[in-house]
């Protein structure tokens, strides 16, 4: 008995030191849990931050609990509009992103919101820290945090 | 808690690629190199445990890697955990070891290192890095750490003025640094104009001013004040240590009041929310512990070497700041004051930092105090076979770990006994 012999093996870049390619690839289920309402939100073109029920401290992000003192949180609408609190632009990125470079990526600070929100900045030339920015949303849903991008106020 | 010795430390070269060994082989070298320095008097039966620090099971393809250091240098069948916290994984594997050796559990124990990045191309590995991002809300938006960082600096140059040509000046002074330090991975001095027209990688974070993958290893060995004794005749005492930790998302942090070091006051910061996106509170919070510990009241005058982690040129800005070598808001007139330099009055990555060494991450917490260590013991001369490194009078010298815009940071400092 022998094993049949392969006619496609793995591409060597090097033979001494011998270097092999090796691909991997995964296809994980991931649940979004107890942040799952904060994507549905995105597909009814709205943004969901957290407010402490005991603290009032308000999040600008999902978290079903309050950083500082415990207490649960509770959704509320976060402001569509709001502005430039730091931005950079990317000209380089990870392999999934690269053939989108150069892209802007913002942090907006929302009024009477304590903390700030990450997002894409899309259609500016030159962003700016304290541009009124607006939330747009995709028509076509990704079920991921890019279905939301800020757009320069007019 | 009892008191710590370093012994020993060792580093392999860092390069981009080492394909002629692999990772163990690596450790193994730097394990060695720690051993030589103690002249054959400490054999790997002397050590009672060990701390094995990696970051990334991607970059590796393996899992468990830890166990297979472990066996390969001839310390199975000790016991030996595995550390890892994304940047700062190498300062909390010191740290780790140090905790084994304070608690009496072991009286020798071994901290090592490695990480292999050169398993794929650079935008692979930024890809793998991002993964330490939050997968649901940051990493999908662009999934990239040098664009994070930039967006802090970007907020940085707001708050404070900060400027690029700030930035490059600290990139200038660390591969002038780095021309005399022979385990650094980038040995060319760089000029201002260099720096500042190298090309931007996210803005206002360049080429020049962001550190490289790299392959490298880094080994330490801890011991008892009594097991130091009996094996070396140079043992540097660690004085304190201390951890920082921030919300993984930067957009989630506070902005509230300062933590204040002990020569700081609430008149300093009236006006400054913090740390919001311009600062690491986790490099305060270390420095706040790690400075109560060793009995430091200001330590401007009380450190006279630091390893930062300049994985960015701005991130060294901002981390003079948390480690209070100047007040928040005035490290760019520091750099250009000329403090930070190595003949300055607050001498900053004399080895090159990472920028120049590079960045192998699970050993760079550990080739930070691998060279706290050489310039406590005044023996930067030896180990480079060139004295221009070493910082003259050195008592105390601190090593800063840092991961993820700052959800980690470790601050270890060592002090001639």
């Amino acid at each position: 008995m022998k094993l049949p012999e392969k006619t496609e093996g793995p591409w060597v870049t090097s033979f001494d030191p011998l270097t092999r390619q090796w691909t991997y690839t995964v296809t994980y289920n991931v649940s979004y849990a107890e942040d799952s309402p904060f994507f549905h939100a995105l597909g009814h073109n709205k943004l969901l931050g957290s407010e402490c029920q005991k603290c009032r401290y308000r999040y600008a992000t999902p978290r079903t609990v309050c950083m500082y003192c415990g207490g649960p949180t509770d959704w509320f609408e976060l402001p569509l509009e709001g502005r430039v609190h730091s931005w950079t632009t990317c000209h380089f990125s990870g392999e999934p992103y690269l053939s989108e470079c150069p892209f802007h990526l913002g942090l907006i600070e929302f009024d009477r919101v304590d903390t700030l929100f990450m997002t894409r900045l899309v259609g500016i030339e030159q962003p700016r820290i304290g541009m009124p920015v607006r939330a747009c949303f995709r028509r076509k849903k990704t079920w991921s945090v890019n279905d939301v991008y800020f757009v320069k106020k007019e | 808690m009892r008191p710590v010795y370093m012994l020993a430390g060792g580093i392999t070269k860092f390069a981009k690629v080492h394909p002629d060994k692999d990772f163990r082989l690596m450790v193994k070298e730097a394990f060695d190199a720690a051993l030589g320095d103690l002249d054959g008097r400490l054999t790997p039966a002397d050590i009672e445990g060990s701390v094995i620090s990696y970051f990334s099971d991607h970059f590796t393809c393996q899992l468990k890697a830890g166990a297979m250091v472990q066996d390969f240098v001839g310390l199975c069948p000790k016991p030996h955990v595995r550390i890892e916290g994304g940047g700062a994984t190498g300062g909390l594997c010191f740290q780790s070891a140090v905790q084994a050796v304070a608690s009496g559990r072991f009286n020798v124990c071994a901290a090592m290192g490695f990480e292999t990045m050169s398993t794929v191309e650079t935008w692979k590995g930024n890809d793998f890095i991002a993964l330490a991002s939050d997968t649901h809300f940051d990493y999908p938006l662009g999934g990239f750490y040098t664009g994070y960082y930039a967006m802090m600096a970007v907020r940085h140059m707001h708050e404070f003025g900060t400027t690029e040509e700030q930035m490059a000046r600290v990139a200038v002074k660390n591969y002038g640094n780095a021309v005399h330090n022979p385990f650094a991975q980038h040995r060319h001095p760089a000029t201002l104009e260099e720096v500042m027209n190298s090309a931007m990688i996210a803005y206002p974070c360049r080429r020049m001013t962001t550190c490289v993958m790299s392959d490298g290893a880094a080994a330490v060995i801890l011991a008892s004040e009594e097991a130091a004794r009996k094996f070396c005749a140079n043992p540097i005492r660690v004085a304190g240590i201390g951890s920082g930790s921030d919300a993984m998302r930067m957009a989630d942090r506070p902005h509230a009041r300062v933590p204040l070091l002990p020569h700081e006051s609430e008149s300093d910061y009236r006006d400054l929310k913090y740390p919001g996106v311009h600062s690491f509170r986790a490099g305060r919070m270390a420095a706040m512990e790690a400075y109560r510990q060793a009995g430091i009241t200001d330590p401007r005058q009380d450190i006279q070497a630091w390893e930062l982690h300049d994985a960015y040129a701005s991130a060294e800005l901002q981390q003079y700041e948390d480690i209070g070598l100047c007040k928040y808001g005035e490290s760019g007139r520091f750099i250009e004051e000329g403090h930070p330099t190595i003949h300055g009055s607050n001498p900053v990555n004399p080895s090159g930092g990472l920028l120049a060494c590079g960045h192998p991450v699970g050993a760079t917490g550990l080739m930070q105090m691998v060279f706290c260590f050489w310039q406590c013991q005044q023996t930067i001369a030896r180990h480079f076979g060139d004295p221009f490194c070493q910082i003259q009078n050195v008592r105390r010298a601190a090593g800063y770990s840092h991961a993820g815009t700052g959800t980690y940071v470790t601050i270890s400092i060592l002090e001639k006994p």
